[in-house]
């Protein structure tokens, strides 16, 4: 039910972005999800790729300081209103969301919101609860 | 017990006071007579202030000499402050110049035996017999260090492996293969180790290192703990400058409080860097070495640039020379930011009390709009890295806020890759200044 993220420093400056993709991209990595938070010094970069193990090594390997957490793939329905019902059932369950970010399936009506809980366990329980449905993780990364 | 010394040389290093601080003024009144016949430096010098080597009566009286400044040491390169010909030096050693021409100095062989007797003073202070395996991790070459330390380690009789600097990943190798039980190498290069063997999932204890002797740059008591804890060792400091020797001018003995001073071999004291006086006993200043023995290259007060206090209480360990605390840095790398003092060591120390946090920084000092800017450059690592932009803001804002307690003065915080701060020769390069000067 969990997805592995990972969470890559990035120093601002020019060409880092282009560096990690390279990196993941020679190992033949391929990213599924990404966000990427910044500040005027240092940024945040999470992805969801299709192999967590393999990309965690070639980074570290490539002096990147990475890390790995859990989050959640939730399936959202794509139309007006669609996330708004669900973070409706997060607001009245008392569910801190840490952040999230989105996207879109190639193919199919809906769309995959990832989403980042202080409790990930709870969060968990209340959304299969009100019948919101949780990707695996597999199905995610092979997306 | 064991048949292993715990103090190398016990008639010199527990001399009493009395008798130490007249031997200390023969051996004074024989140095000035030689740079005061050989060394024309020297002979400008006295002849400037109108002093003649019979005028000292007694060790107070060293306080009316000149200072000796690196500056001395420029004018006269290369072999301009020998005292011997050049037939009787035996051996060259150079200090690293950052700035301009590098320091030449030269031993006799008189100069080198005491040399050795003096590391291995400190090595045995330190806990190493002749039963320890010493690795070497400082470079080779024109360096004090190893050589320094590679004699001590042999007149104790313990067995050397002169790894030298560098390559990580075979250090760690031999350490495992060759069980080295004490290691010799700068601070930061022992954090690097710990890092790298952390990386490696090896475990220190499966190591047989139990002693670290480390020097050639300022480190502070956190960085003694956290170098304790990840190695598994007990941490040694020793202090040395190649203008005076290189190592062996004073070491820790195993109290670890203070390092004894060598008085037999040489005078020291402490000045106010600024005004160039002699402050009273346990004063904290400018640490100024004048040699006593020394042949080929004798120094007259030399001013270290070096930051530190002596205390004269008596050691538990029972040694009666006098012990310096660690030096919290340097007159030349003391930055003056909005008019109030900073040293590296301070900003070490608080960064080593925040947990996850290494000693891997760099200190950026700008004026921008007349004001200074102290930017503290952090390296991250994945102790201290979260994937939740709020965790990684608090966590500046909250060293932002201690360094600001501690310094006095507030200094802006930023996370660097790691490897991202410049490393020469295994010493960090601490200080970018760029206010004009």
């Amino acid at each position: 039910m969990k997805v592995e993220q990972i969470s890559i420093f990035i120093e601002n400056k020019s060409g880092r972005l282009a560096e990690v993709s390279g990196v993941l991209g020679e190992a033949n990595v391929n990213i599924r999800a990404l966000s990427l938070a910044d500040t005027s010094d240092f940024g945040i970069l999470r992805l969801i790729v299709d192999d967590s193990e393999k990309a965690l090594n070639v980074l570290r390997e490539g002096h990147f300081t990475v890390n790995k957490t859990e989050v959640i793939g939730v399936e959202v329905p794509d139309s007006p209103g669609g996330l708004s019902s669900i973070l409706k059932i997060l607001d009245n369950n008392q569910i801190n969301v840490e952040y999230m970010y989105a996207f879109v399936e190639r193919s199919g009506s809906n769309a995959v919101i990832i989403f980042r809980f202080d409790n990930i366990d709870q969060a968990i329980k209340v959304l299969l609860n009100n019948g919101v449905n949780i990707l695996d993780g597999e199905k995610i990364t092979s997306i | 017990m064991s048949d292993h010394p715990l103090i190398w040389n016990p008639v010199a290093e527990c001399l009493p006071r009395e008798q130490l601080e007249r031997l200390q003024l023969e051996r004074l009144l024989q140095t000035l007579q030689l740079v005061s016949g050989n060394v024309p430096c020297y002979q400008n010098k006295f002849k400037d202030c109108g002093f003649v080597p019979g005028d000292l009566k007694s060790l107070d009286d060293i306080q009316h000499l000149p200072f000796t400044n690196k500056e001395d040491l420029r004018l006269n390169y290369p072999y301009g402050m020998f005292a011997v010909p050049m037939s009787d030096v035996v051996r060259i050693h150079s200090s690293s110049g950052t700035t301009g021409k590098p320091t030449v100095v030269g031993y006799t062989q008189q100069d080198i035996s005491t040399w050795t007797e003096l590391v291995a003073r400190f090595m045995t202070a330190a806990g190493v017999t002749r039963e320890d395996i010493v690795h070497i991790a400082f470079g080779y070459g024109l360096f004090t260090g190893a050589f320094g330390l590679h004699y001590g380690s042999e007149a104790i009789g313990a067995s050397v492996i002169p790894i030298s600097g560098g390559n990580t990943d075979k250090q760690i190798m031999i350490m495992q293969d060759y069980r080295s039980s004490a290691l010799v190498c700068t601070p930061s290069y022992g954090l690097t180790i710990a890092d790298r063997l952390e990386k490696k999932g090896i475990d220190p204890a499966s190591l047989a290192l139990r002693v670290g002797l480390f020097g050639a740059e300022p480190w502070s008591e956190q960085m003694r703990c956290e170098l304790e804890k990840r190695l598994g060792i007990i941490a040694t400091d020793n202090y040395g400058l190649s203008e005076i020797m290189g190592p062996g001018v004073a070491g820790d003995c195993l109290t670890k409080r203070g390092m004894h001073l060598a008085e037999d071999h040489f005078v020291f004291e402490i000045i106010d860097p600024d005004s160039g006086k002699v402050l009273p006993r346990g004063a904290t200043g400018e640490l100024v070495i004048t040699s006593l023995t020394k042949q080929a290259f004798p120094m007259v007060r030399y001013r270290t640039r070096d930051i530190t206090r002596i205390n004269y209480e008596p050691c538990e360990c029972g040694r009666t020379l006098a012990r310096m605390e660690k030096t919290s840095g340097r007159t030349d790398d003391m930055l003056i930011i909005k008019g109030v003092n900073v040293f590296p060591t301070q900003i070490e120390e608080v960064l080593l009390q925040i947990e996850g946090c290494q000693p891997h920084y760099q200190l950026i000092v700008d004026r921008i709009n007349n004001m200074d800017q102290l930017e503290v450059q952090v390296e991250v690592n994945e102790h201290i890295f979260f994937d939740e932009m709020k965790r990684q803001r608090q966590f500046v804002s909250e060293a932002e806020k201690r360094l600001a307690t501690v310094l006095g003065v507030s200094a802006k915080v930023k996370l660097v890759e790691p490897s991202a701060i410049l490393r020469h020769e295994g010493k960090a390069s601490r200080v970018i200044d760029k206010r004009k000067k």
